[in-house]
């Protein structure tokens, strides 16, 4: 039994990269405004190398960061938006999908793939915030419960990337139960006794935390991310005051318990290579 | 006093006229009975006829009537006991989510709600209905005891979204609604979800988790709320009715994209017309839905829970 409405559509568009990596010769840290060589900052895993200000990366960068010689497999490649409620605001729903696949040469807010990750097989689902905030609809929901369907067949850890601003609003109801969806399936693979990493990056917020994000067996964040549920300016609108210096970065959310660390993006591949050797 | 919404007044105006025939009635000792008779009979007809092409929006504003029923309001007339419980154990109770042990037709079940509040006072206690992350631990803590004691699990959903604030955010609002979504997942109990008023959000999808999600017929139950996502899409307050429409969170929205499984009818004139019968709609609803349940093993109704929601989603490939 098919769960989905599946539409063919042929579109073969070829992959364009020009994802969130910055280009150019040379690269100016947004913090401290110091410029550097972009293959300095690149081999730097994207962080700045006098102040360390971790640039916001996408898929493309996270996975020549953790995969072994940048080898890896991608799932569901090519699935795209439909537009179940026929969505209009100030623009239709499929004319800024198309819009924005065209910018940012993305089919959607997430890539998922296996591969290995220091000689270990490993699935990863990365987020890309380029990709309408990466925002959480359908495809997002879907392509992660279908990588952790792999996860559980092939009996690999499952690591999820996570950068969101919440909700895929044209989706609506749809946007809401990707939350449950990938719940479930994350209750599947603790069942199966696989172990969930859960990287929170900047920015972390809306459905997404309160879903995946939150539930990894490890919830560990990249420094300085801003993590929380609701947004900062809905919070500041709901008590009525300035929110204290360091709310919601991953430090705070360290302090009061909900990670388990935070790791420099250069460490990252060791570190979680060194906890799932830990565990295994 | 009854609140009138802005599209009842044709019938507020009516009603004012039958309390007035009734009140002159009364002091000049005159018998207006046919009178009254024919206008309540047009009252009840403009009542039907409103009340069967509601707007999107429209049911919106029902599903926020100040005088519609709450949690507790639907527990006190639905069920012959209830012993409600507090706390969850490690920070506060929270006064915005309800629950205890029930007994319903002679069964007894875990109730749990968000609930509202009916005047100033009792609003803010009630936080307005939106619960901090220890009310969605409360719950989960509550489900859990109905698991251990083989007890079916009935949530009612009201809530214009979990509160957005400091202590929440430290207490990690994300963590605790995230962590009921997949426990409720794993629920060896039946379990079922009614939508009573507002379901906005994950504070809603925080307790609705269940092997049947229904939602009465004037209620909404989305992502964001349709003012929130004009001021996000539109920049301006003032697209709520196009967003209503745009987003298509009624219960027949819903329904017919098998977001939830069924609609619960509610008397002519909506909930707040009529509690008790309401209640009796709902009660006779959660009872019926229970026999259906229980005719399944823990496994295939787990199964089942998992499989309905995973089928969730639109997508091209
Ligand atoms: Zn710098």
């Amino acid at each position: 039994m098919s769960w989905f409405i599946r539409k063919d559509k042929g579109i073969q568009t070829p992959t364009e990269l020009k994802r969130e990596a910055p280009d150019g010769l040379w690269y100016q840290c947004p913090s401290c405004k110091q410029v550097m060589h972009t293959r300095e900052h690149k081999l730097n895993a994207y962080t700045c190398v006098h102040c360390n200000y971790h640039e916001k990366i996408g898929s493309d960068a996270y996975f020549s960061i953790l995969f072994d010689d940048n080898q890896f497999t991608e799932l569901d490649e090519k699935m795209m938006s439909a537009d179940p409620l026929s969505f209009t605001d100030t623009k239709k729903y499929p004319d800024r999908v198309r819009a924005t696949i065209g910018k940012t040469g993305l089919r959607d807010a997430v890539r998922t793939a296996h591969g290995p990750m220091e000689e270990t097989e490993i699935t990863i689902a990365c987020m890309d915030f380029n990709f309408i905030g990466g925002s959480m609809g359908s495809v997002v929901g879907e392509k992660i419960a279908r990588a952790i369907d792999y996860a559980i067949a092939n009996r690999t850890p499952f690591l999820m990337i996570s950068r969101s601003g919440g909700a895929r609003m044209m989706e609506a109801g749809f946007s809401l139960m990707q939350m449950a969806k990938t719940s479930a399936k994350l209750a599947r693979l603790s069942e199966a006794g696989l172990p969930y990493i859960s990287l929170l990056t900047d920015p972390t917020t809306g459905g997404v935390t309160a879903s995946y994000a939150m539930l990894g067996d490890f919830n560990i964040a990249e420094p300085g991310a801003l993590i929380g549920f609701a947004g900062p300016r809905v919070i500041r609108e709901t008590i009525g005051k300035d929110l204290p210096k360091g709310f919601q970065s991953a430090e705070f959310v360290l302090e009061h318990g909900f990670l388990d660390f935070i790791v420099d993006r250069k460490d990252l591949k060791d570190k979680v290579a060194c906890l799932l050797k830990l565990i295994k | 006093m009854r609140t009138y919404l802005d599209f009842e007044k044709p019938i507020a105006d009516l009603e004012g006229r039958l309390d007035e025939m009734k009140r002159l009635a009364e002091t000049n000792k005159v018998d207006v009975s046919e009178a009254v008779e024919t206008l309540e009979k047009s009252i009840d007809r403009l009542r039907h006829e409103l009340f069967r092409n509601l707007t999107r929006w429209q049911r919106v504003q029902l599903s926020r009537h100040p005088d519609r029923p709450y949690t507790l309001d639907y527990i006190e007339r639905m069920c012959d006991q209830f012993i409600e419980l507090h706390g969850d154990r490690t920070v506060r109770d929270d006064p915005a989510m309800v629950g205890g042990f029930a007994e319903i037709d002679g069964q007894t079940i875990m109730i749990i709600g968000q609930q509202k509040g009916r005047n100033t006072k009792q609003r803010q206690h009630r936080n307005f209905g939106m619960p901090n992350p220890e009310g969605y631990r409360k719950a989960l803590r509550l489900m859990k005891m109905a698991e251990k004691f083989n007890k079916p699990i009935v949530t009612l959903i009201d809530t214009p979204g979990a509160f957005p604030g400091l202590e929440a955010e430290e207490r990690g609002q994300g963590e605790a609604i995230a962590r009921n979504l997949k426990e409720m997942f794993l629920l060896k109990v039946p379990v079922i979800c009614i939508v009573i008023g507002e379901g906005a959000s994950g504070g809603a999808l925080g307790i609705a988790i269940g092997d049947r999600v229904l939602m009465l017929e004037n209620t909404w139950y989305s992502v964001i709320s349709p003012e929130n996502c004009s001021t996000i899409l539109w920049r301006s307050w003032n697209y709520k009715e196009q967003a209503a429409e745009a987003m298509k969170l009624t219960a027949t929205d819903m329904t017919s994209f098998k977001l939830v499984d069924g609609i619960v009818d509610e008397p002519v004139g909506g909930a707040h017309y009529d509690h008790a019968e309401m209640a009796n709609i709902l009660k006779r609803t959660i009872l019926d839905t229970l026999t259906e349940l229980n005719a399944l093993s823990p496994e295939e109704r787990i199964d089942q829970r998992i499989d309905k929601f995973c089928a969730m989603g639109v997508v091209v490939e």
